[in-house]
C-alpha cells in the first residue's frame, strides 16, 4: 500500500478527531475509526512503515492511537 | 392492490381536499359526504358519477374554462361549473338534466366545429377525452361546417424528440399550461393570442426545443387530446395493459406505469399513487429509456485472456465457470484476500444484497464495497455518529409543511427534477429559501421563486459556513434549549456549544475563508432558526469533499440545535444521487458493515448470518474501493466482480485507475454495455435492464418500492440470477428460485427490514424503512420522541482547509456536478434522444476568468491539474463566480475525472471531487490524454467487432 497515502489519511482522521476537548477518549476514537474502517494490510503497512522509519510523520495523536491498537 | 393496469386510472377532476371537516350533500338523489373545499366534481365521482368536463383534471387546480361541467343545484340560479363550485352541507345537485344536455351539447359543438374529424387514424383514439366527451354528451351533429375560420391547418411542432404539439387539435383548455406551472414550475408555456386567435406556445412563439421546456412530460400528461402526444404512441398505437415499477435513474424513486404492447414498451406513465412523485416525472424516467433496446447493447457473455485479445462469444456456463476458476485461482495463489466486488446503486436491492454476500460467504473476505463510497457514504458516517442512523429523516411529503428550506451542495432541479418540482411549489406557496452553493444553481431565481440568501462560498469551505450558522445560532441565543435537554446528549451539546461560540468561528472570523460576507450569514443564520419549520436538503456538494463526513456532522448539529427533527416540515435530507444508494448501502455493501448496518466486528451480528450462511465470517473490515485500486498497485489485490458500475470513468484520478486495473489478471465485469470499466475486463456478464427484472429499490425517503419485470431478460439471466450462478461455480450453492426469496431472508436477517415482504409492498404500494412489528406499514418520519441511537449526539466540527490548493500554477478551483437530461456516467441516457440536450461535456468558467486568458463561448481549453489533464469547450456564464470553474462528467472522452485528484473524505475515502486546483488556458488540440483514450477505444470497440463466436454460444440465447 502506498504508505503516503496512508499517512496523510491517518493524519486526516487525527485531524478531526484532535479538535474533541478530551483528549483520551480523542485518541481512543482515532484507534477505533481505524480499526473499525481500515483493511488489516492498510494497518499493517502503515505500522511496518513506523517500525523502519519511525513516526514524525504521524500526527503525535494518531501515534498515541496505533500504540493502542498494536502495542509495540 | 392490483399491480397490473388498465391504463386509464380514475380522474376526480379536482385535487382532493385535506381538511379535516366533512361536509354531507345530495347529489343526483344519493347523498355523499366529503371533506370541506371538494369540489362538486369530485363529490360526484365519489357519489359514483362522473360529471362531463375537459379543462379540469385532479392533478391540476380548476380553471372553469370549458363550461361543460355545468350543474343545477336546488334553490341557486344559473348553472355554475361543478369543477370551480365547492361542496356545501346540504346542497342538493342534480348533474343530468335536459337543459345541462342541450348546454353540454352546444358546447361539444363549438369545440368539434374547430377539430379535424379524423378520429379513426389520430394517435389519441382510444384515449381521447374529447371524443368520449362527444359520446357522452351524445353529439350528434355539428351545425357550423368547416368552412369558417378554423385551425385545422395549423403544422405540428415535432421539434422535441419525445412529444409533438399539434396546434389543429388544440382545445386550448389550458391544462398544459397549468401542469407546466402547477406540477413542473417551469412556466414554459402561454396561452398567445385572444378569442379564436389563442393559441397553446412555449416561451415566446418559439418552438419546444428553442424554449424553456425541460421536457418533463407533465403537460403531455395533463392534454385531454392527441395536441400534445408522446412520439412512441404515434408509433406504436395506445398500450393494452400496464405494469407498476420504479424509475431506474435517480434517488427519487419515482413510481411508474410502463405501458406495454405486449412485451414493449409503449409509454412510461408516472404513477399518480406513487408516492414518492404523486403523478410526476422527469426526461430521464418518463421518457429516456431507450437504451433498454439499443443496439449497444450486449447480450451474449464474453471472455479473453489478455485485454488485448478480440473477445470470445461463449455460453454463461462457460463464463461463469471461467470467472469462478480464475477468481480461485488467484486466491490460491495471492491470497483470501487479493479478490473483491463491486455493488452498485443502479442495481436492486436483492442484488447487491447477493454480491456482498458473495463476497463474504464465497471469496471468504470482506473486500466489498459499493459506489455510494464516492457519493454518500459521508452522510452514512456523518448521521450514524449523530443520529444513530444512516438515512434522511422525513419523506418528501415533508416539505409542503416547511417553513425554510436550507439548500446546502444539491441542485435539485437537474439531479432529483421531481423532488425539485415539489419543492418549487412550496417555495412558490411562500416557504423561505437559504442556499448555500459556490455555482448560481437554478433555484437561486427560477420562475417566482427567489432565494432569500445565496450564501456563495468557495468550494471546500462548507465546515466553515455550518460553523458560522452554528455560531450565530448559539451567540444570537437562536437555540432550542429545550428541545436540546429532553432530546440530546447534555455533555457533548456543553462541549459543541463552546467550540462552535468560539471567535474563530463567527462569520466574519471566516469570511476570509468562505468568501460570504458576514452578515448574509447572520441573517440567513436567524431565518433558518426562527422561520418555523426549518428543513435542511443537501446533496453530493457537501459529502464529495475532503471534510465531507465533518459537514454531514455539522448539518446534523444545526437541526439539533434548532430542534428541527422529528416531527413533518423539517429534518436532515440527503438527496441521494443515483435510484438505490440508500438501499445498496442498507444491504450491506459496505465492506464494514452488514445489512443494517452492523459492523462486522459485532459478535452477535456475525454469529446470526454465519448461522444463516452456514460459514464462517471474517470480523475485519475489507478493503474500500479507492483501497482496492492501491492495493491493486501493491500486487495483493488481482481479482474484481463488478457488478452494474463503472469505475473507470466515474472515480476520481482516472490514469490512477486505469494503472490498478491494469495491474488486476481477472476483472468480471456485468453490465448492459461495454462501459468503461469492461474495455479493461476479462469477463464480461451480460447484464438486465430494469424492465427485466424483479426487486425493490430504496429512495432516498427510505422508500422501498417494487421493480417489476415487464420483459424477459434479454441476454437469457437477470442479473441476480447470474450472481447466484457464479456462487455455485465458486462452490458456494444459493438456491433462490425468485427475488421475494431474497427479500425474505434479507428481512430474517435485518431487524430494520424485518416486516417487509413482496406481499406488503404490492398492497401498500410502497414502504419505508424501518418497517417491523413495531411500525408494520414502515416509518414515514425518523426520531420522533427519541433518536435512534438514544440521545442525540452533537460533535465538534473543526474546519479544516483541504490539501488542494490553489497555487499561481493553479489558480482557480474546479468544481464538477450533473445536468438534467444526463445521468451519471451517461452509459444510458447518452444512448437516447436526451443526448439532443446536452452532448457534450462544457467547462463553466465566468466571464471575468474567460477575459483574462482570451477565452470565448464555444472555445477549446485545456484544464490542468496536478493529476492530469483534459479538454473542453467554454462556457461562459455568469452562474460561475470568479476563480470557479465547473464541468460535468457525463461523457467519457471529457475526461472530468482525469483532472479530479485522490484527495479523499478523512472518515470514508469519499473522494473530493468538488475541490481541485486548476490551470485553464486556450488551446488548439485534444490532450494527450483524450489521444490515448481515443486510441485505446478504437482498439477495444475493434476487439468487440471482432469477437470469435464458439458454437457453444452461438447454439445458446
Ligand atoms: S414538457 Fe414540462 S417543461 Fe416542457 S412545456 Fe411541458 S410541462 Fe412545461
Ligand atoms: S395543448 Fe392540450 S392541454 Fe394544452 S390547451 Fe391544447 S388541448 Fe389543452
Ligand atoms: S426524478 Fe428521478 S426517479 Fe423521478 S423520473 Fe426523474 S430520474 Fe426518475
Ligand atoms: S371542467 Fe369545469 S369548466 Fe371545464
Amino acid at each position: 500500500m502506498n504508505v503516503e497515502n496512508l499517512i496523510k489519511m491517518a493524519n486526516d482522521i487525527g485531524t478531526f478527531f484532535e479538535a474533541m476537548p478530551n483528549r483520551e477518549q480523542a485518541t481512543r476514537d482515532v484507534a477505533t475509526h481505524i480499526r473499525k474502517f481500515w483493511e488489516p494490510r492498510m494497518q499493517k503497512s502503515l505500522i511496518a512503515y513506523l517500525g523502519t522509519h519511525g513516526d514524525e510523520t504521524l500526527k503525535p495523536i494518531v501515534r498515541d492511537a496505533l500504540r493502542e491498537i498494536h502495542p509495540a | 392492490m392490483d399491480t397490473t393496469h388498465h391504463p386509464h386510472d380514475v380522474d376526480y377532476g379536482t385535487p382532493a381536499s385535506v381538511s379535516e371537516k366533512l361536509v354531507t350533500l345530495e347529489i343526483d338523489g344519493f347523498e355523499v359526504t366529503v371533506p370541506e373545499g371538494t369540489s362538486l366534481m369530485r363529490a360526484a365521482v365519489e357519489a359514483g358519477t362522473q360529471i362531463p368536463k375537459l379543462c379540469a383534471t385532479d392533478s391540476l387546480e380548476p380553471f372553469g374554462s370549458c363550461r361543460l361541467c355545468l350543474v343545477e343545484i336546488e334553490g341557486r340560479r344559473g348553472f355554475p361549473a361543478s369543477c370551480t363550485t365547492p361542496a356545501e352541507a346540504g346542497m342538493k345537485v342534480r348533474t343530468q338534466s335536459p337543459k345541462l344536455a342541450d348546454l353540454r351539447r352546444g358546447v361539444m359543438e363549438l369545440y368539434i366545429s374547430d377539430h379535424p374529424l379524423d378520429c379513426l387514424t389520430c394517435s389519441a383514439n382510444g384515449d381521447c377525452e374529447l371524443q368520449d366527451m362527444a359520446g357522452t354528451v351524445g353529439l350528434r351533429d355539428v351545425r357550423y361546417g368547416y368552412e369558417g375560420l378554423n385551425h385545422l391547418k395549423d403544422q405540428a411542432d415535432t421539434s422535441n424528440p419525445y412529444f409533438t404539439y399539434d396546434p389543429s387539435k388544440c382545445i386550448v383548455c389550458n391544462r398544459c399550461v397549468r401542469a407546466c406551472e402547477e406540477t413542473q414550475g417551469t412556466f414554459a408555456l402561454t396561452i398567445s393570442g385572444r378569442g379564436f386567435e389563442s393559441r397553446v406556445s412555449a416561451g415566446e412563439s418559439q418552438a419546444f426545443m428553442d424554449s424553456e421546456c425541460v421536457s418533463c412530460g407533465a403537460c403531455v400528461d395533463a392534454c385531454p387530446t392527441a395536441t400534445l402526444m408522446e412520439k412512441t404512441v404515434i408509433e406504436a398505437g395506445q398500450p393494452d395493459h400496464s405494469v407498476l415499477t420504479t424509475c431506474a435513474y435517480c434517488g427519487v424513486g419515482c413510481g411508474f406505469k410502463a405501458d406495454m404492447k405486449g412485451s414493449e414498451v409503449v409509454r412510461m406513465t408516472p404513477w399518480k399513487d406513487g408516492k414518492a412523485n404523486e403523478g410526476h416525472a422527469c426526461i430521464k424516467g418518463r421518457f429516456a429509456w431507450g437504451y433498454t433496446t439499443h443496439k449497444d447493447r450486449i447480450l451474449k457473455p464474453m471472455i479473453r485472456s489478455k485485454i488485448t485479445d478480440p473477445w470470445q462469444e461463449v455460453s454463461w456456463e462457460t463464463a461463469i465457470g471461467h470467472a469462478a476458476s480464475e477468481f480461485r485461482r488467484i486466491q490460491n495463489k495471492f491470497g483470501v484476500d487479493s479478490i473483491g466486488g463491486i455493488t452498485s446503486s443502479r442495481c436492486t436491492n436483492e442484488e447487491t444484497y447477493l454480491v456482498q454476500k458473495l463476497v463474504r460467504a464465497s471469496f471468504g473476505n470482506n473486500n466489498v464495497d459499493t459506489c455510494a463510497r464516492v457519493c454518500h457514504s459521508p452522510t452514512g458516517y456523518g448521521l450514524g455518529q449523530t443520529y444513530g442512523t444512516s438515512a434522511g429523516t422525513q419523506t418528501f411529503k415533508s416539505i409542503e409543511k416547511a417553513d425554510v428550506i436550507l439548500v446546502i451542495g444539491a441542485n435539485p432541479t437537474d439531479a432529483h427534477p421531481v423532488f425539485g418540482s415539489r419543492m418549487k411549489k412550496r417555495l412558490r406557496e411562500g416557504a423561505r429559501l437559504i442556499i448555500v452553493d459556490p455555482r448560481k444553481i437554478e433555484l437561486v431565481s427560477a420562475p417566482h421563486i427567489k432565494a432569500d440568501y445565496h450564501l456563495q462560498l468557495r468550494p471546500g469551505t462548507n465546515v466553515a459556513i455550518v460553523n458560522a450558522l452554528a455560531h450565530v445560532i448559539v451567540t444570537e441565543g437562536l437555540l432550542d434549549q429545550q428541545f436540546i435537554d429532553e432530546r440530546c446528549d447534555k455533555e457533548a451539546f456543553n462541549y459543541w456549544r463552546d467550540f462552535v461560540a468560539s471567535d474563530n468561528n463567527s462569520p466574519e472570523a471566516l469570511e476570509s475563508m468562505t468568501g460570504v460576507p458576514a452578515h448574509l450569514v447572520r441573517e440567513a443564520a436567524r431565518l433558518y432558526a426562527t422561520a418555523g419549520n426549518g428543513a435542511i436538503y443537501y446533496g453530493l456538494g457537501v459529502t464529495e469533499h475532503s471534510q465531507g463526513s465533518t459537514a454531514v456532522i455539522g448539518i446534523a448539529n444545526l437541526a439539533m440545535a434548532t430542534g428541527n427533527i422529528g416531527r413533518e416540515g423539517v429534518g436532515v435530507n440527503p438527496l441521494r444521487g443515483q435510484n438505490n444508494v440508500q438501499g445498496s448501502c442498507d444491504m450491506g455493501s459496505f465492506p464494514h458493515e452488514y445489512p443494517g448496518y452492523r459492523h462486522v466486528s459485532d459478535d452477535a451480528t456475525r454469529t446470526l448470518f454465519e448461522k444463516d450462511w452456514g460459514v464462517s465470517l471474517r470480523k475485519e473490515p475489507g478493503l474500500r474501493i479507492p483501497n482496492m485500486f492501491e492495493a491493486a498497485m501493491d500486487g495483493t489485490f488481482k481479482g474484481l466482480y463488478c457488478q452494474g458500475e463503472d469505475i473507470v470513468q466515474s472515480d476520481p484520478n482516472t490514469q490512477h485507475v486505469i494503472a490498478a486495473m491494469e495491474a488486476m489478471e481477472c476483472i468480471v465485469v456485468q453490465d448492459l454495455f461495454l462501459n468503461e470499466t469492461a474495455k479493461y475486463a476479462h469477463v464480461f456478464l451480460p447484464g438486465s435492464s430494469f424492465l427485466e427484472k424483479d426487486g425493490t429499490f430504496t429512495n432516498a425517503e427510505r422508500r422501498i418500492s417494487r421493480v417489476r419485470k415487464v420483459m424477459a431478460p434479454k441476454a437469457g439471466l437477470a442479473d441476480w440470477e447470474a450472481t447466484v450462478a457464479l456462487s455455485n461455480a465458486l462452490g458456494y450453492p444459493m438456491h433462490y428460485k425468485d427475488p421475494s426469496e431474497i427479500m425474505a431472508e434479507i428481512a430474517r436477517l435485518t431487524p430494520t427490514f424485518s416486516g417487509v415482504t413482496y406481499e406488503k409492498l404490492d398492497q401498500l404500494g410502497s414502504v419505508q424503512w424501518p418497517c417491523n412489528d413495531a411500525m408494520p406499514e414502515g416509518t414515514p418520519l425518523m426520531h420522533i420522541d427519541h433518536f435512534v441511537r438514544g440521545k442525540g449526539r452533537f460533535l465538534i466540527t473543526q474546519y479544516v482547509p483541504t490539501h488542494e490548493k490553489v497555487t499561481p500554477k493553479f489558480p482557480l478551483l474546479l468544481t464538477t456536478g450533473r445536468i438534467l437530461s444526463q445521468y451519471n456516467v451517461g452509459a444510458q441516457t447518452r444512448r437516447t434522444e436526451n443526448v439532443q440536450f446536452h452532448e457534450e461535456d462544457r467547462l463553466d468558467i465566468h466571464p471575468q476568468d474567460a477575459a483574462e486568458r482570451g477565452i470565448q463561448e464555444d472555445d477549446w481549453v485545456g484544464i490542468t491539474s496536478r493529476a492530469g489533464e483534459t479538454v473542453l469547450r467554454a462556457r461562459v456564464t455568469e452562474r460561475m463566480q470568479p476563480g470557479v470553474v465547473y464541468t460535468t462528467f457525463h461523457f467519457p472522452e471529457s475526461g472530468a475525472n482525469v483532472i479530479t485528484t485522490d484527495n479523499s473524505d478523512w472518515a470514508t475515502n469519499c473522494p473530493e471531487y468538488k475541490v481541485t486546483a486548476v490551470q485553464v488556458v486556450k488551446v488548439k488540440h485534444t490532450s494527450e490524454w483524450q489521444e490515448n483514450f481515443h486510441e485505446f477505444n478504437e482498439t477495444q470497440l475493434r476487439l468487440l467487432k471482432e469477437k470469435v463466436v464458439t458454437t457453444e454460444a452461438a447454439g445458446t440465447r
